[in-house]
């Protein structure tokens, strides 16, 4: 397994794949609420599901969490690669 | 308050055994801290709201070896930070209520999640335990949980839990009588703070000496400051010496992001302590509630899947609760009613036609309603325990946010088919306070059952065969109007304001059938008790003016008012007994048929189906269906408009709203009707 250390935003992460949180730029209560939740940079995330518009659903620390997609634009992740 | 306080710390010095002891129970949402909370009290309970504020309160007791417990449910919540009034309700009630010991409900199946909660709880001083309930949904999903393993690591005893199934109560009543007597050891192994921010905040731990205020412990207040907390930060602004102060606030400025780090910090504290307590899942394994929400929240099978579900829940409900319905009215009301007549046959004849007719004909058709109602809640209940209802507000997240609001919304709108009452209620899920405010003036469109049966009461009478069809009409198109509403008022009073949608999908699991009795014990005892007091007093009112003045219906008050509205009635086609009907349901939507029965109950033989239709023209029928679907709020949904949104002005912004959209949409809806020669 080796990461692949390019930024992107975790809307941008397809259904069935991976990534780390690489940091949260979602204001200051926002990223209070996420954090809260289990979004803490370094923490692996998987989208479950993204159709690529609308609400997507991520699976974090065993908790399924649905977001819409301007809060997820607002989470930065590096894809992981096989 | 300092009394009481000194004579529990006297009565401490004697032992807790001595006296009555209090536990709160905290957990996060869906942990299933409810469950525990009915498994414990039973009936023994009592639900109230958190003083100024409009979160539910429960308390209980129960009694187990001769100790008397009383218990507190607290609110639901994700952390103990300032972000809702739940968490501030939760924590101060902890620090300056002191219970003598915290339950704090986890669950097996987001262990990690779950136990952010009790990160915080353990640092504050009162004793903690820790339930791991869920275990059977964890196994489900592969997650094998140690207790004990997980209990040497945090340091605080842990009782798994199968609340569900009741399995693992009477474990956790041992546990509460070993800590009676003194035989628990609590040695809690407490999260630190990481080591960048560990000069800081002992910075502020100096800064702030001396200052804090009465029950909030320092190493709480300075860690909370640092993580953002608008409650403390607030607080201290105005305890604080202004130059200490400034100090502080260029601080906090300079370490913003301190409140991931405490975050961050928190969940490897966990992460810590549950490594060697969790068996996880084989890669790959795709556990139930995925291969679930493969089709519940895809964007078009999901929508699929929800129009089945509502379709389904709305066909369980009539087709059980209609029956039972013109049963209780048929085989019980009547009966009683002829008995009631029958005991009272000598006593004038005004008292024998205020009990046959006001309180009779009034209240007992409403009663009749309750069947419907019960079996409405308990459907809803069901989708909502078993974790449904989360996926059926992620598949309407697009659309709410036409309306600028988004999936949470839903859940309050379609708890309002039942009633409006709980759906305004409801609306507490909602985080943004413009969101909440949209979708309580939308909530009372949304036609409730008594509105329903209005409807299926009138829609024969005049449409014969297609009576269904009209009616599904109806429902769909004050839907309709709802929609555009949301959109209009979204860009007048809101601005298209987008609030954040954050919103965790519970694992699927099978609820707990006792809990699950008992909630629709309550909500049928609330709506019993509104039909008993609200309905009964409008059932003589309504009979009182139709009796008086002269005993003479054409005459009465009654009358008058209808008359005097009548002007606004005729745009519609109204006459004044329709007026007055419609008049009369703002005390409870029910009303309007109890209304048209006792006008026109005396002086027709026929039922009262045949004479609306041999009276009225069916434009005139629709007319009246439309304002009665669309009018002013009842007096029950009223009052909690008022209540939740602590406001008048709202509250009439509410009403206003609903009167001029009805009236509007009936008059057009005539006019259409008759022109076409309906």
């Amino acid at each position: 397994m080796q990461a692949i250390q390019n930024i992107i935003s975790l809307a941008d992460l397809k259904t069935g794949e991976s990534g780390t949180i690489n940091n949260l730029k979602a204001g200051r209560n926002i990223n209070a609420r996420l954090s809260t939740l289990g979004f803490t940079p370094g923490v692996l995330i998987f989208m479950t599901h993204n159709y690529g518009h609308g609400p997507i659903v991520v699976t974090v620390r065993d908790t399924r969490i649905a977001l819409g997609r301007g809060e997820a634009q607002m989470i930065f992740v590096s894809r992981e690669r096989e | 308050m300092n009394l009481y306080r000194e004579f529990r710390q006297k009565s401490e010095l004697n032992g807790v055994s001595q006296r009555s002891l209090t536990i709160a129970l905290a957990g996060q949402p869906n942990m299933g801290k409810s469950t525990i909370f009915n498994l414990l009290t039973g009936l023994n309970q009592h639900v109230g709201n958190w003083p100024g504020k409009t979160v539910e309160k429960k308390e209980g007791d129960y009694q187990h070896n001769h100790h008397s417990i009383h218990l507190i449910d607290l609110p639901g919540t994700y952390s103990l930070s300032a972000n809702s009034p739940e968490e501030i309700i939760s924590r101060n009630y902890i620090l300056q209520e002191k219970p003598d010991l915290v339950v704090a409900v986890v669950s097996a199946a987001n262990l990690e999640r779950s136990l952010y909660l009790v990160s915080e709880l353990i640092v504050l001083e009162t004793p903690l335990m820790i339930v791991l309930n869920m275990i059977d949904v964890a196994e489900q999903e592969g997650i094998k949980v140690n207790a004990k393993i997980l209990e040497a690591a945090i340091g605080v005893p842990v009782i798994p839990m199968i609340a569900s199934r009741a399995s693992g109560v009477r474990e956790l009543l041992d546990y509460i009588d070993k800590f009676i007597q003194g035989e628990l050891e609590f040695q809690p192994n407490l999260p630190q703070i990481s080591t960048d921010h560990q000069h800081v905040k002992e910075l502020i731990d100096q800064l702030i000496d001396g200052f804090i205020p009465e029950f909030y412990p320092k190493n709480w207040t300075s860690m909370k400051l640092l993580e953002g907390d608008v409650e403390i930060y607030d607080i201290l602004k105005t305890v604080l010496p202004l130059e200490r102060w400034e100090t502080i606030d260029e601080i906090l400025k300079k370490h913003e992001d301190a409140g991931l780090a405490i975050a961050s910090g928190r969940y490897e504290w966990i992460e810590r302590n549950v490594r060697a307590a969790v068996d996880r899942p084989k890669l790959g394994q795709v556990g139930l509630t995925d291969r679930l929400d493969r089709f519940a929240t895809h964007p078009v099978g999901g929508l699929i899947i929800l129009a089945v579900i509502l379709g389904l829940t709305f066909w369980v409900t009539f087709t059980i609760g209609t029956p039972i319905q013109e049963w209780m009215d048929s085989k019980i009301l009547l009966p009683l009613g002829i008995l009631a007549e029958s005991m009272i046959i000598d006593a004038p004849p005004w008292v024998v036609s205020l009990v046959v007719d006001g309180v009779f004909g009034g209240m007992g058709a409403v009663i009749t309603f309750l069947p419907i109602i019960i079996i409405f809640f308990a459907a809803f209940g069901f989708l909502e325990d078993v974790g449904y209802m989360a996926r059926a507000a992620y598949v309407m997240d697009n659309f709410m946010h036409w309306m600028g609001l988004h999936g949470k919304s839903f859940l309050p709108l379609f708890l309002g088919f039942g009633c409006n009452v709980p759906a305004v209620m409801g609306t507490r899920v909602i985080e943004s306070w413009p969101a909440r405010i949209l979708t309580i003036l939308l909530a009372p469109f949304v036609p409730c059952s008594a509105r329903m049966a209005v409807l299926a009461f009138i829609a024969p009478a005049f449409f014969g065969n297609y009576a269904v069809l009209v009616s599904w009409g109806m429902i769909l198109s004050s839907l309709a109007v709802l929609l555009l509403l949301g959109v209009v008022l979204n860009k007048i009073f809101f601005k298209g304001e987008r609030t954040a949608f954050i919103m965790e999908l519970p694992l699927y699991h099978i609820p707990n059938w006792r809990s699950a009795i008992l909630l629709i014990w309550q909500r049928s005892l609330s709506f019993l008790k509104h039909a008993g007091t609200i309905i009964l007093m409008m059932s003589i009112v309504v009979w009182a003016l139709s009796e008086f003045p002269g005993g003479d219906l054409e005459t009465s008050y009654l009358a008058q008012i209808g008359n005097f509205f009548t002007p606004v009635g005729n745009w519609m086609g109204l006459d004044w007994k329709l007026t007055v009907a419609l008049i009369s349901s703002f005390m409870a939507k029910e009303n309007a048929i109890a209304t048209l029965g006792v006008l026109f109950g005396r002086t027709e033989e026929l039922g009262l189906v045949q004479t609306l239709s041999m009276t009225y023209t069916p434009a005139v029928g629709l007319a009246f269906m439309v304002v009665s679907l669309l009018f002013i709020p009842c007096a029950a949904t009223v009052a909690v408009i008022k209540k939740e949104t602590g406001s008048w002005r709202w509250t009439f912004v509410n009403i206003g709203l609903m009167l001029i959209v009805s009236i509007a949409a009936a008059s057009t809806v005539y006019a259409i009707a008759s022109a076409v020669g309906l």
